[in-house]
């Protein structure tokens, strides 16, 4: 018996209707009664101590409610944001942490840091006022760049990091790596760099802070990914209010891609200023602002080393990366770069020794964090770039010299030598599914045919891997982790048999609420139509660790599952009662419980109306039908594929056409085909934006963003795109009760290093993202 | 945004006496309302043009082709007049911005602008085109004066364009890819009295490339300027393209125009 709308149909998103209508909530949507707003003064300057500020003129505009600073937040004795995993440097201290006020206290690290909270009856009196502002600066040298703020005599960004040094960390086995070296027939190598990102969601960040001065309860609804974190952050390290007495709420959000993981300055100033003027207050950023204050992503300088052998199997991996962490330390940034990163150097080879090290440093940018993928698309970088280099040295085809090494799919569950355990995959399965879909083998005829139109082809693959379903809480807890990384989830039926789903996983664009309404139908019986999913408010949903690291399904729908199975428990009974069965008679299958044997049946529904209205009911059995359950994972998920990409370059221009791009992923079961093929095509859109468009830039000199609008920063556009060839294979996830692995950040990981393989491919020589037309016209016009 | 004051005259005497010292023409407000919005520039007021029939409309009698100044790039893009008489300019018109700018943005607007990575300006010099004001005629090549100047004075209005028709012409252009504005355009034109070759985007505001002129006007061919280079010394460079890169654009997107032409 199948169902209807259940696992693995493609349900059109029930969210859309109301997003493509405009009927949803987003935060700027939302007004409150008497509300005032907020707007920032911003540093002009990349680095400078603050002399003083005058407030006079500006407090005595029209309309002004209150100007605030970073002194009246710290003598209200409200604490600075925390960066929430310590990272260990390989001499054994902590992580530089430096303290990172919500506004400037003293000195400005970077353009576009907080200096003064301007709250008037409109925006634009708020702006005006901003204007009469005086800040006296002592402008200091900045450094923007991560190699030359690591280098010795850099300017210092903080007196607490000397060096600009955050951490020097290392993983993986450095005597074993240099043996192996040693005795190499070939080392190849490589030097890379990964170019910044800015995440760009379509709505930028917001914040509305409400204070019920009769209650003492704070609301704040932000643009979060994961509003109990944020609450959690607010009341225990910045003491904004107890945990009880604030509330937040993450309405409709218009995508995040990890940018709105991490709890922000303008966040927490405009909760802490709405209790301060007992008026609520709404502070929306506007594109320029989202440009210079949402986390970075990326922007890692990395030096890397293959040792093979005469057969060109794979002796020894050594990898030594810079990554630029911006001014401050971000929520999660120290994470990104070591154990979403290191952890993923083995990719999908049987290599018996990795040695990876870190330096993380400080520079006046922007903060840099998690962005889709964060630390597994630069680990596939290396990885991937390093493959096709190592192949090309050794004169093998590239996806020969993969096949040659992959791990094997007997060979599960595979430790690797950087501290993961692979649970499941079928590496050549997918390698060879992508190359029959992109016609591999046809592509010498192919790359002839365009040569004799001038024009250069090249075909390049990425066999990525992905540490997904974030995360087992022991496991990060162990390497610094300040946080579990469970997930909850509650099914409660109402008494006519409709479902309400609270869950702890956000939706920002990912279609949840389809999604683990198909889990509910499927498992339950009940029409997805039926089917409510609550996500994003404290004070609705028991506790949630949010949404990143393609684990909502993994982690969020496993926790689902779990309530499920305590329904279906609790269910039996019931129907075992009414039935006048014995409880291990019944059988249940899609919301249907039947004693075996019999055709006597009672639906779900049934079941769920007994236990609200329970006249004839088990005498020991609590009446209702709700059901709670926390997930913690046993084990990362590992989400794995092969994407290829094929390139016509027009030397006269440099300009690359992406003729055809395979993707073949396998991400476990799948619930909703059509949106894991959407979740790829978008992935694999910001992968090209990566590798031929996007880059954040900053002037060495001043420090000012170059890149400060879509004037300057490139976003992919549909006609930047290929139409792309989209496949699954199945190894389903063996550690979670839906088998799957997570899709959401698969096509970022493996399209950069893809699509810059068949770049270099067609050149005959490296070049560094983002391959602009410049790029590769110099390069296809150089010898 | 700052307040403002706001104005629709219904005549162009009307228009240009109302225009004070501080105040600004709004045409489509493609380029000046962001400005606006993002306080990079103020005005005490605006002076809409868009209430002035006599600013809008294309018409063409065989030999030259007249826009009017408030004419939206959609217009000239659908036009059938323009079609027939100089199909290389509604096709310019087609790749101005996207949906929204060809739908407000206007041939006057963008030419009193003269952003050095405009396409109209091209044409207009690669066409020998006149720009008509309230006050006088001005050739194309003495309109566009430098970066973000033009040879317009206080309260003038650019009224109509007017273009002698080309035996052929084309127009290629390599976009920005961020912004889609012209990285480098060229503008080619065979004319009765020889050929015309106008580059935008490269430059600090739109030049003639009289080499190639003088090799097209003897053999109308993008063999005849294979060969020819532009010296990229005084061409922009910035983040998206250096000197040198804009140069080779030249010569590629001319030849591409040529092969273009009709
Ligand atoms: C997203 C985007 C993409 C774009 N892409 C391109 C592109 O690819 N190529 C391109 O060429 N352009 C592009 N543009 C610019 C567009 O063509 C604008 O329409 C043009 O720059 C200005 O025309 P406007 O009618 O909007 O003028 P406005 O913005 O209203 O005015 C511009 C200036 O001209 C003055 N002015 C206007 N009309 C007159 C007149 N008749 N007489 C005297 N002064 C006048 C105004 O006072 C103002 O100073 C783009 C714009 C945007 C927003």
């Amino acid at each position: 018996m199948s169902v209807e709308n259940g696992i693995g149909a493609s349900v059109r998103r029930k969210e859309d209707q109301r997003f493509i209508t405009g009927n949803g909530h987003y935060l700027d949507d939302l007004n409150r009664v008497g509300q005032a707003y907020g707007y920032f003064l911003r540093s002009p300057h990349a680095f400078a101590k603050i002399k003083s500020i005058d407030l006079d003129a500006a407090k005595a505009a029209p309309g002004v409610v209150d100007i605030f600073t970073g002194k009246d937040m710290v003598a209200d004795g409200i604490g600075g944001l925390i960066c929430g995993w310590g990272i260990t440097s390989k001499d054994g201290t902590p992580h530089k942490a430096p303290p990172h006020n919500s506004m400037a206290v003293d000195a400005v690290r970077h353009v576009g840091d907080q200096v003064a909270f301007v709250i008037a009856d409109s925006l634009q009196q708020a702006k005006d006022a901003a204007e009469l502002i005086e800040v006296d600066y002592g402008t200091l040298t900045p450094v923007t760049n991560i190699a030359k703020a690591l280098a010795p005599g850099a300017p210092q960004v903080h007196e607490e990091a000397p060096g600009n040094l955050c951490y020097d960390w290392e993983l993986g086995d450095k005597t074993a790596v240099d043996a192996a070296f040693a005795k190499a027939a070939h080392v190849t190598k490589l030097d890379l760099i990964n170019n910044r990102l800015s995440p760009n969601p379509m709505e930028p960040r917001a914040a509305l802070g409400e204070y019920d001065a009769g209650s003492g309860e704070l609301t704040l609804y932000t643009t979060s990914q994961n509003p109990h974190v944020a609450r959690l952050i607010m009341s225990a390290f910045l003491g904004i209010a107890p945990e009880n007495k604030l509330r937040v709420v993450a309405p409709d959000v218009g995508g995040g891609f990890g940018s709105k993981i991490f709890v922000y300055a303008e966040e927490t100033t405009t909760i802490w200023a709405a209790k301060k003027i007992n008026r609520p207050v709404k502070w929306t950023a506007d594109r320029s602002e989202a440009f210079l204050t949402d986390a970075h992503g990326r922007d890692h300088v990395t030096h890397a080393e293959l040792a093979t052998d005469n057969d060109g199997k794979i002796l020894a991996f050594k990898v030594s990366t810079q990554a630029n962490m911006g001014a401050y330390l971000s929520t999660f940034a120290s994470a990104v770069p070591t154990y979403l990163y290191g952890t993923l150097l083995s990719g999908q080879y049987k290599i018996p020794s990795i040695y990876v090290e870190v330096k993380a440093g400080f520079t006046n940018t922007t903060p840099v964090d998690a962005y889709r993928g964060a630390g597994r698309p630069e680990a596939t970088y290396v990885v991937e770039r390093m493959m096709d280099t190592a192949a090309r040295d050794l004169k093998m085809d590239p996806t020969e010299f993969r096949l040659k090494n992959f791990i094997q799919p007997d060979a599960y569950p595979y430790e690797t030598p950087v501290i993961m355990t692979y649970d499941s995959g079928d590496y050549p399965l997918s390698m060879n599914n992508a190359k029959g879909m992109i016609d591999y083998n046809g592509f010498a005829a192919r790359k002839a045919k365009s040569e004799a139109n001038g024009k250069l082809r090249g075909i390049g693959c990425a066999a990525y891997i992905e540490a997904c379903g974030i995360a087992p809480s022991a496991a990060v807890g162990s390497l610094g982790a300040g946080v579990g990384l469970w997930e909850s989830a509650e099914v409660r039926f109402n008494p006519t048999g409709s479902v309400t789903v609270f869950t702890g996983s956000h939706s920002h664009g990912q279609g949840h609420e389809t999604t683990f309404a198909q889990i509910i139908a499927d498992k339950l019986g009940v029409p997805i139509d039926s089917v409510e999913v609550v996500h994003g408010d404290t004070s609705k949903v028991p506790f949630g660790m949010g949404t990143y690291g393609s684990r909502s399904l993994a982690v969020g729908g496993s926790a689902i599952v779990k309530a499920v199975d305590k329904i279906v428990e609790k269910s039996k009974k019931i129907a075992a009662h009414l039935m006048e069965a014995s409880v291990g008679g019944i059988e249940h299958e899609h919301g249907v419980f039947s004693v075996a044997g019999t055709d006597k049946k009672l639906t779900m529904g049934e079941i769920a109306f007994a236990a609200y209205v329970p006249h004839n009911y088990p005498a020991d059995l609590e009446p209702g039908m709700a059901e709670n359950a926390f997930y913690d994972p046993l084990n990362f998920t590992f989400p794995a594929g092969t994407h290829i990409a094929e390139v016509e370059i027009d030397p006269a221009t440099g300009v690359v056409d992406i003729v055809d791009w395979a993707a073949s992923d396998d991400f476990g079961n799948v619930i909703n085909p059509m949106i894991v093929e959407g979740q790829v095509h978008g992935g694999v859109a910001q992968g090209i934006g990566q590798a031929m468009l996007e880059g954040v830039q900053y002037d060495e000199d001043s420090g000012q963003l170059l890149t400060g609008s879509y004037m300057d920063y490139c976003m992919p556009r549909a006609d930047d795109l290929p139409n792309f060839r989209v496949a699954t294979t199945n190894t389903p996830c063996p550690s979670n009760p839906l088998g799957v692995k997570g899709c959401g950040e698969a096509g970022a990981i493996a399209a950069p290093a893809a699509l810059m393989n068949a770049i270099v491919n067609a050149l005959g020589k490296d070049i560094d993202m983002p391959a602009t037309a410049e790029k590769v016209w110099r390069a296809a016009n150089s010898n | 945004m700052y307040s403002f004051d706001y104005e629709r005259p219904s005549g162009i005497n009307e228009a240009a006496s109302a225009l004070g010292e501080d105040d600004k023409f709004l045409a489509g407000g493609q380029t000046l309302i962001p400005t606006l919005k993002l306080r990079l520039a103020q005005a005490g007021k605006l002076v809409d043009l868009g209430g002035i029939a006599e600013l809008k409309g294309i018409s063409s009698n065989g030999s030259e082709l007249s826009i009017g100044a408030m004419t939206r790039h959609a217009d000239v893009a659908n036009s059938a007049d323009v079609k027939s008489a100089i199909p290389a300019l509604a096709a310019l018109a087609s790749h101005i911005g996207d949906a929204q700018v060809r739908n407000r943005g206007t041939i006057g607007g963008s030419i009193s602008n003269n952003d050095p990575a405009a396409d109209y300006p091209a044409a207009l010099v690669g066409l020998g085109a006149t720009v008509h004001t309230n006050k006088r005629s001005i050739s194309a090549e003495d309109f566009f004066v430098d970066l973000f100047e033009t040879a317009l004075e206080e309260n003038e209005i650019v009224t109509k364009i007017s273009f002698p028709i080309p035996e052929k012409a084309g127009y290629a252009k390599f976009p920005n890819p961020a912004s889609r504005f012209a990285l480098t355009g060229v503008f080619v034109a065979k004319t009765a009295n020889g050929a015309r070759v106008a580059v935008t985007g490269a430059g600090p505001s739109v030049f003639r490339q009289t080499d190639m002129e003088a090799a097209l006007s003897g053999n109308f061919s993008a063999d005849a300027i294979a060969g020819i280079k532009t010296s990229a010394s005084g061409l922009n460079a910035d983040i998206h393209a250096s000197a040198e890169y804009r140069a080779n654009l030249i010569s590629v997107m001319a030849g591409r125009a040529v092969k273009a032409a009709s």
